[in-house]
């Protein structure tokens, strides 16, 4: 700060240094609280690393209190399982819906829909996630068990997913609920994505004679084809991640079974319902954290991934004549 | 069977309502929501529910004042540090559009992405293990640090729109760039600053995980903020997953005035953004 040179201090004016610096310490808190995010989880997850290594992903026992005493014997499988097994359901059931969302907005919607159509979306996303929760177990649970868990029983029982008791709690619950909850945020994504089409691309299509289904299959998802993988990359670091309603639903049993019926766990879920059962069991809390930091892990990859091709699509738009 | 021209149309009739059906189907969740939460909610809604305390799980009576009142105090903290930070993070991003800049963009970006019982733990191990007390202090600051993400991108956001004549039309009368930021900046892009505050305000008073091993709940008052705290979002989490029909019908109460102020929020600030968008174009 001492004697700017002349060329400096022109660029930027009267620009006091404090007011840069304000704004400076407010932005570079963005990466230190990521950091220190990593840094407290990670050392909070220390005796559990120590305890039972890389073999912590793939232990299928969660025994937090062994009966006869001795130490607690953790592994992270069955979480893992119920957390890829949910995610897998809500995405198969949810991608497609949230293209279709997209699309209507973007390409079939007439004007006045648009705007109204945008606002519902919208809603469903602000409903908090704890809502969803009360409404999955009080709601949805009673519903599936009486209404779609026997038909799949009926029809598709003779597979495994489909066998065991039918309370209505359980992965496939879960999965519907997560799906319901990561449509909005999909559909808004993809959307994102389908309007950093060129326009030009859209009315070349339209002049060579294109129907609707023409010129979305031809010139539309061709173009966004990155970006609406991106966006299901996205959605999937959602609904990874999210805590209430899956753990209102999903019924919190340790068990990796085939059978979508049955009462499992995901990581987050064990996180929520077992954190304040701990009581002084000092390795029991670390690999609480360890789930979280794999859990973090997860979603850091994932939303960097999908960010960076979402950005660098829209980014290229903004060089483009879109009106 | 069918010639080139019919069968373009029946592709593109297939297309179009299969999309329009993905539209209505993706909206039957939200009305059956909304239906729930009204009728079984409207059961609730007495004199009790905003000027008694939560009961223990199982005992009829009582109300969700407490809670009520956990949920402001905790965004009320959680703003106080988060909205400031936020805004001005967001004025570095559109003032400095270097490569330090993008970065920062992209882990606030991340930031939102992570899964808010993550950011629970974290404020845990920071601030609930040092001080060996769970308070609304520690829950004001775990919804703070998701704020902050959010209102720096939406700030940023709207900064972008702002016309680069306007900002050239300060540099012009030699004001300087911090004036120029706060006085022209930030005032022609006041209202979609202030929605997106109203925003984030609205997604953290909706947010359980981040307080569950923070603010912990609580069935008294707080007598301060290094007293465990409840709040709307935990007591719909706690009766809600009790076996009682009472606490149901008190979770279902609660999940009511929730939706009231977080949908209310949404839609006020989102009629009032659109009126000024019309009136500009």
């Amino acid at each position: 700060m001492s004697n700017p040179d002349e060329n400096r201090s022109q660029r930027r004016g009267r620009f006091p240094d404090f007011f840069f610096l304000i704004i400076l310490i407010a932005a570079v808190l963005i990466p230190i609280i990521t950091l220190l995010m990593l840094y407290e989880i990670g050392n909070g997850s220390l005796a559990s690393i120590e305890a039972f290594g890389v073999s912590f992903l793939w232990g299928q026992d969660w025994i937090p209190n062994p009966p006869g005493g001795g130490p607690p014997v953790l592994g992270a499988l069955p979480a893992i399982y119920g957390s890829v097994v949910t995610t897998v359901i809500a995405l198969l059931l949810a991608v497609p819906i949230s293209l279709g969302v997209a699309l209507f907005q973007t390409e079939l919607a007439p004007r006045k829909v648009r705007a109204p159509s945008l606002f519902l979306i919208e809603m469903l996303a602000a409903v908090p996630s704890v809502v969803y929760g009360l409404w999955g177990l009080l709601a949805l649970v009673p519903f599936m068990s009486t209404y779609v868990f026997p038909q799949l029983q009926t029809y598709l029982g003779f597979l495994p997913l489909f066998q065991g008791p039918n309370t209505g709690l359980g992965m496939l619950t879960a999965g519907v609920i997560l799906a319901i909850m990561i449509i909005p945020y999909g559909s808004s994504v993809m959307r994102e994505v389908i309007a950093a089409v060129p326009r030009n691309q859209r009315e070349g299509s339209i002049a060579l004679g294109a129907t609707n289904w023409e010129m979305v299959k031809t010139s539309v998802i061709p173009y966004a084809r990155t970006g609406i993988i991106a966006a299901i990359v996205l959605a999937m670091g959602r609904a990874i991640g999210e805590t209430m309603a899956v753990t209102m639903v999903i019924g919190n049993v340790a068990r990796i079974s085939p059978s979508l019926f049955l009462p499992a766990e995901t990581i987050p879920s064990v996180i929520a319902n077992e954190f304040t059962e701990v009581a002084g069991n000092d390795v029991y809390l670390a690999s609480l954290f360890e789930l979280a930091l794999i859990l973090f892990a997860i979603a850091l990859i994932m939303n960097m991934v999908g960010r960076v091709i979402v950005n660098r699509l829209s980014f290229k738009v903004r060089g483009d004549a879109r009106v | 069977m069918f010639n080139l021209h019919t069968r373009r149309r029946i592709s593109n009739v297939v297309f179009v309502s299969f999309a329009t059906a993905c539209f209505c189907v993706a909206l039957v969740p939200l009305i059956a929501i909304l239906y729930e939460t009204v009728s079984q909610g409207a059961a609730a809604i007495s004199v009790n529910l905003f000027t008694k305390v939560t009961p223990p799980i199982g005992e009829t009576g009582g109300g969700i004042l407490n809670a009520i009142e956990g949920s402001l105090v905790m965004v009320g903290l959680a703003s106080l540090f988060g909205v400031p930070v936020g805004v001005l993070a967001g004025a570095y991003l559109s003032e400095y559009q270097g490569k330090f800049a993008y970065y920062v963009r992209l882990v606030a970006e991340v930031l939102t992405g992570v899964p808010s019982i993550v950011t629970g733990i974290f404020v845990y191990e920071l601030i609930v293990a040092t001080q060996h007390r769970f308070s609304a202090l520690s829950g004001g600051i775990a919804l703070g640090f998701m704020i902050i993400p959010i209102v720096a991108i939406s700030t940023h956001e709207s900064l972008k729109l702002v016309s680069s004549s306007i900002r050239e039309g300060g540099f012009a009368l030699g004001i300087s760039r911090a004036k120029t930021l706060v006085y022209i900046l930030l005032s022609s892009a006041r209202s979609g600053v202030i929605t997106g505050i109203a925003l984030a305000v609205a997604r953290v008073m909706g947010e359980t995980a981040p307080l569950l091993f923070t603010a912990l709940g609580s069935q008294f008052m707080m007598t301060g903020i290094n007293d465990p705290a409840a709040s709307l979002t935990l007591s719909i989490f706690d009766f809600g997953t009790s076996p009682y029909d009472s606490a149901h019908t008190l979770a279902w109460g609660a999940a009511l005035v929730l939706l009231a102020i977080v949908l209310g929020l949404n839609v006020i600030v989102r009629l009032a953004s659109r009126l000024k968008v019309t009136g500009t174009e």
